[in-house]
């Protein structure tokens, strides 16, 4: 690989990695930790030249993807990997607010985010970007399922090789959605954390770009256009509130440094925006950190129906921890029970089917509304990052079966009656 | 009592370019200071001033994270795999 670059060319506005926990500075190579410290590695950028350069209308003449926000984003090419990502819906959720007593309150919809249906597809079209530029020419990811469907379907765009490691357990759907872009699979008999460390020796061995590992300080900033999109959303405003969920913490503490960045440049009026994280209590380390006013997260073993969210070890924790208390946000957890009900409500009331980390999400949003967290006046953002089409297990026994009819009126007329004197989930899957 | 370390990218110019070290200690803190024998600077590279693992270090043995074994007393034994690995984001 060819991974020099002392200087960004002219209308790339990003300058150098620089470590988040000692300040240590590195060029913008295929690296993500600090030699010195083992800190994470940041994206740095010159936000005065951007000032000048960047108005509201040359962002909205731009691409209708996440590349109109270009300026703000890692990479060098005139030509980036556009395959349509993000410019998602942000749909007023009044059928849902009224259920839960708010009054303004939005979903940000990444279930039909493209091309794989996650919000991931944003993340992915950055790093694989990135990662042509550094001269890789196979690109890899540890991956809990929405990572390894977008980096699949990605590359294949890109015309880059391919090879995943995904936990054995996986739901079909995720595993079914990255075989058919034709990548190398690895199923690991382990966790998704027992992944990551496999594939963190790879890396360190074969040179590959990963997506989420050396490739990582590329990578997350693509999740900061699910900041930047809700202020243009809203009418170039910042929301009052946010709920978004944890895994790595990596897409919560993008969302705010989007947020920032936009506030530092002057595209959009500062003010106070809470940021709330929801996590699976199946694997919930960030939510009991700050349950217990902890400033460090301890590992947990993952078991929840969750498992796009299902990580024990998370690497941006202690960051998503701090953004939470500082904004005057909470993290809390639900339960596998309360997960299927988030998704079944956000279908019954928005027609959005998401995965479970959405019905996390959704749930968390509901306790903290009735916690008293939410005020009903806030402009309230919440994130929907996936697609339920791809967890059909974890609610297949919990939405009724279709009623099966003869093909008459009078079986018809029976059946009609039937559901409308039965609750749905009595319903039986029997000739009426 | 011959342990295997598996070493980072990020550190390996202490360890002269070697990706796996042999080393001899009864536990994970022993192995730190035979370690910092061996490869000068590297126990100040994983370790804070007060000698307690960084935040973003990960140590493992034979597929554990040390945190849910013993943390630095985890006992070694001949033959074990210790890993360190940098905490990793992802989804």
């Amino acid at each position: 690989m060819t991974a020099t670059l002392t200087s960004t060319p002219e209308t790339a506005y990003f300058t150098h990695l620089k470590c988040k926990e000692c300040g240590a500075e590195y060029e913008p190579k295929a690296i993500h930790v600090c030699e010195y410290c083992f800190g994470p590695l940041e994206v740095k950028y010159d936000l005065n030249r951007l000032a000048t350069a960047v108005t509201r209308s040359t962002i909205e003449a731009g691409p209708k993807s996440i590349w109109r926000y270009r300026a703000f984003l890692p990479v060098t090419s005139a030509n980036p990997i556009d395959v349509g990502t993000g410019m998602t819906p942000l749909i007023k959720a009044q059928r849902l607010a009224r259920r839960l007593g708010l009054k303004h309150l939005y979903i940000k919809n990444d279930a039909v985010n493209m091309p794989t249906l996650s919000f991931k597809d944003r993340v992915v079209s950055v790093a694989l970007t990135r990662a042509r530029e550094l001269g890789f020419t196979t690109v890899s990811c540890a991956s809990t399922g929405n990572l390894a469907n977008s980096t699949a379907a990605i590359a294949a765009y890109a015309g880059l090789d391919c090879c995943v490691f995904i936990p054995a357990d996986l739901e079909a759907g995720k595993v079914l959605g990255t075989l058919i872009y034709g990548p190398v699979v690895m199923a690991v008999e382990g966790n998704y954390d027992q992944v990551n460390r496999l594939c963190s020796e790879v890396a360190n061995t074969h040179g590959w770009g990963f997506v989420n590992i050396n490739l990582r300080p590329y990578y997350s900033e693509g999740s900061k256009t699910l900041g930047y999109e809700v202020i243009e959303q809203l009418g170039w405003q910042l929301p009052d509130h946010i709920v978004a969920p944890l895994a790595s913490g990596s897409l919560f503490t993008k969302i705010y440094k989007g947020f920032r960045e936009f506030v530092e440049v002057g595209l959009v009026a500062d003010k106070p925006v809470r940021c709330s994280g929801a996590q699976a209590a199946g694997c919930s380390p960030i939510a009991q950190a700050y349950a217990e006013g902890r400033d460090f997260v301890a590992p947990v073993k993952p078991n929840t129906i969750a498992k796009s969210i299902a990580i024990g070890n998370p690497a941006d924790g202690v960051y998503a921890l701090e953004i939470a208390r500082k904004t005057n946000g909470a993290i809390a957890a639900a339960t596998d029970e309360e997960i299927v009900a988030g998704i079944k409500l956000l279908a019954e009331t928005e027609g959005i089917f998401t995965e479970t980390a959405g019905g996390t999400t959704i749930a968390v949003l509901k306790k903290l509304v009735e916690a008293g967290k939410i005020d009903s006046e806030e402009v309230t953002v919440v994130y929907i990052t996936g697609n339920g089409l791809k967890t059909q297990e974890a609610v297949q026994n919990d939405i009724g079966q279709p009623l099966t009819i003869e093909p008459k009126l009078a079986s018809f007329e029976r059946a009609l009656e039937r559901s409308r004197t039965l609750e749905r989930l009595d319903w039986q899957p029997v000739l009426v | 009592m011959a342990v295997t370390v598996l070493i980072p990218t990020p550190l390996q110019k202490l360890t002269r370019d070697q990706a796996t070290v042999e080393c001899q200690a009864q536990s994970i803190a022993e192995l730190l200071e035979k370690l910092e024998q061996d490869c000068p600077g590297i126990k100040g590279r994983l370790c804070d001033e007060s000698g307690q693992l960084r935040r973003f270090v990960n140590f493992y043995v034979n597929n554990e994270d040390i945190r849910f074994l013993n943390g630095l007393e985890t006992p070694l034994k001949d033959g074990d795999e210790v890993s360190i690995i940098p905490a990793i984001a992802g989804g």
